[in-house]
C-alpha cells in the first residue's frame, strides 16, 4: 500500500546561508533573496506554519528578522545553541504535531542528518531547495480555506492563551471559565465544508475512525435528508478559533449513527470533544433515539477512544444494532442515552430540532 | 553476578515483587494519584468527590489521566474498565488498580 506523504503542516528554517545570505555574526547585513521571500509568504497564505531553528544570538536573529520584515512569519523561534534535533522537538510538541508533519531546511548536511538522526519522520531539505518549495506536492494543501489563511494568527492567539493559562493562579476550570468561550455547532455551510475536510486530513489524534471523507462526498451528505453534517466552530477573548471540529450523522427512526467525529488538536486541552459529545448526548435523549459510534483504532487516536468511552459509550449488545453490519476493524459503540446539562466552561449553541433547527443556546 | 542479573530480569517480567508499587496500600495508591491530580488542575481533591461532576473535564485530561494509572501501576485500563466510573473519584481509582493488579482475586 503506497501511501502518500502528508502535507507539511510546519517548516522550519535555519537562518545563516538558508534564509537569507551570509552569517549574521560574521557579515552584519545579511540579506534575503526575493525568491525565498516569496516562499515564506507564499507558504504563510498556503496555511503552512514557519518556525525558526538557528545558531545565533537570539535577540540580535530576532533584531535582524524584524528588520527584514519576516519575523511576523514565524512562530516559536529557536534560536539558541542546543542541538537542532532539540528545538524541532520542541516546536513539534508546542504545536502538537507529529513529526510525520514537520519540515527542516538548512544548509549545512550535519544539522540535517542530526535531526534526520534522532527524528527520522521528519522531512529534511538542502538550502538550495528553498526556492523550489512551492512546487513540491507536500507544500502545496489540496485546498486552500480561509482558516489556512489565518492560521498563523490562530496559533499565536493560543501561544498567548497557553502563556496566560501558565501563569493563572487558580484553578484550571476557572481559567476556562475566564476566556468567555462560545462554541457554535451548525449545519455545515458549502464554503465550510473544505475547511471540514481539511479537518478530517489533519486530525489524527482526534478521528474516530481515520476515515477521510473527500468534500464531494461531505457536500452530497450535507444534501441527503439522512444525514447531518455538523461544523462546530469555537471562539474566546482572545479571538476566534476557526472550525474546530465536524460531526457527521446518518439519523434513523431508532438510533442516531455517529460515522465521524474530528476535533482539532488546537481545542482539546479546552474539553471541546467532551462538550460535544455531552451535547449530541442530550439532543439524542430529547429525540429518544440511541447513539452508534463507529470506532477504528490508529496509533494515535487512543485519546478519542477514552473520550467516547468517558461519555458512557460502550460495546453492547443492543437490539437496535441488528442494522449496523459490521466493518472489518471498526468497533461499533452504543449509549443509551439520558438528559445531560450544560457545560460549565463554555456556551454552546446549537441548531434546536423543538424549534426548526434555529440555534438557540444549549441552557 | 550473572545470576543476580537473570532474576530482576524475570522479576521485571513477572511484575512482582520488584515492582516497588506493587504492596502499595489504598491510601498510597490515592496519594500519588491526587498528586497528579493537583499538579494538573491546580486544585485538591477529596477522595470521593466526582472529577467530572462540571463537564470541564477534557479529553486530553482524561487521556492523560488514564495514562498516568497505567503507566505508574503498571495496568491496561481497556474495553469495558475504560469507563469513567472506573475514573470518577480517587476511591474508584483506587479500587480499579487493586482490582486489574490483583489478578482478579474476587472472580
Amino acid at each position: 500500500m503506497s501511501e502518500a506523504q502528508p502535507v507539511v503542516k510546519c517548516l522550519i528554517w535555519d537562518l545563516d546561508n538558508t534564509l537569507w545570505r551570509g552569517t549574521l555574526i560574521e557579515d552584519g547585513d545579511v540579506e534575503v533573496d526575493e525568491a525565498v521571500r516569496k516562499v515564506v509568504v507564499e507558504l504563510d497564505a498556503r496555511g503552512v506554519l514557519q518556525a525558526v531553528s538557528s545558531r545565533n544570538d537570539h535577540d540580535e536573529a530576532w533584531a535582524r528578522l524584524e528588520q527584514l520584515g519576516l519575523a511576523e512569519y514565524f512562530v516559536l523561534p529557536q534560536i539558541g545553541w542546543g542541538p537542532k534535533s532539540e528545538s524541532v522537538r520542541r516546536i513539534a510538541e508546542r504545536l502538537n504535531f507529529a513529526t510525520g508533519t514537520i519540515a527542516f531546511i538548512d544548509d549545512l548536511p550535519t544539522e540535517r542528518a542530526e535531526v534526520a538522526y534522532h527524528l527520522p519522520d521528519v522531512r529534511c531539505y538542502p538550502a538550495e531547495q528553498a526556492a523550489a518549495l512551492l512546487d513540491l506536492p507536500e507544500f502545496s494543501p489540496p485546498v486552500v480555506t480561509v482558516d489556512a489563511r489565518r492560521r498563523r494568527m490562530m496559533y499565536r492567539a493560543g501561544f498567548e492563551r497557553d502563556r496566560e493559562r501558565e501563569q493563572y493562579r487558580g484553578a484550571d476550570e476557572e481559567f476556562l471559565r475566564s476566556l468567555d468561550l462560545v462554541m457554535r455547532i451548525g449545519e455545515a455551510r458549502d464554503e465550510e465544508i473544505t475547511r471540514v475536510e481539511e479537518l478530517t486530513l489533519r486530525t489524527s489524534q482526534m478521528n474516530a475512525t481515520g476515515v477521510h471523507y473527500s468534500d464531494a462526498a461531505l457536500r452530497a451528505l450535507a444534501r441527503d435528508e439522512d444525514h447531518d453534517v455538523l461544523v462546530v466552530s469555537m471562539s474566546d477573548r482572545f479571538g476566534p478559533h476557526g472550525a474546530v471540529g465536524v460531526m457527521l450523522i446518518e439519523k434513523t427512526p431508532r438510533t442516531w449513527h455517529i460515522k465521524l467525529l474530528a476535533t482539532s488538536c488546537r481545542v482539546v486541552s479546552f474539553g471541546a470533544g467532551a462538550v460535544l459529545l455531552r451535547w449530541l448526548t442530550d439532543a439524542a435523549a430529547r429525540a429518544r433515539v440511541h447513539l452508534v459510534a463507529d470506532f477504528r483504532r490508529t496509533e494515535r487516536n487512543r485519546m478519542m477512544e477514552v473520550a467516547y468511552r468517558f461519555a458512557g459509550f460502550a460495546d453492547a449488545d443492543c437490539t437496535c444494532l441488528a442494522s449496523f453490519p459490521a466493518t472489518e476493524g471498526t468497533e461499533v459503540l452504543h449509549l443509551e442515552p439520558v438528559r445531560q446539562d450544560p457545560p460549565t466552561t463554555m456556551r454552546v449553541t446549537a441548531p434546536d430540532p423543538q424549534a426548526a433547527g434555529r440555534e438557540a443556546e444549549w441552557a | 553476578m550473572t545470576e543476580s542479573t537473570t532474576r530482576s530480569t524475570a522479576d521485571s517480567t513477572t511484575f512482582e515483587p520488584a515492582d516497588p508499587t506493587a504492596d502499595l496500600p489504598v491510601a498510597a495508591i490515592e496519594d500519588r494519584i491526587g498528586a497528579f491530580l493537583e499538579a494538573k488542575t491546580k486544585a485538591t481533591w477529596e477522595r470521593e468527590v466526582d472529577l467530572f461532576a462540571s463537564g470541564a473535564v477534557s479529553s486530553l485530561f482524561a487521556m492523560e489521566l488514564v495514562v498516568f494509572v497505567e503507566s505508574t501501576f503498571g495496568i491496561a485500563v481497556e474495553g469495558p474498565d475504560l469507563a469513567l466510573d472506573n475514573f470518577r473519584t480517587l476511591r474508584s481509582m483506587s479500587a480499579l488498580v487493586i482490582r486489574l493488579r490483583g489478578g482478579g482475586d474476587d472472580a
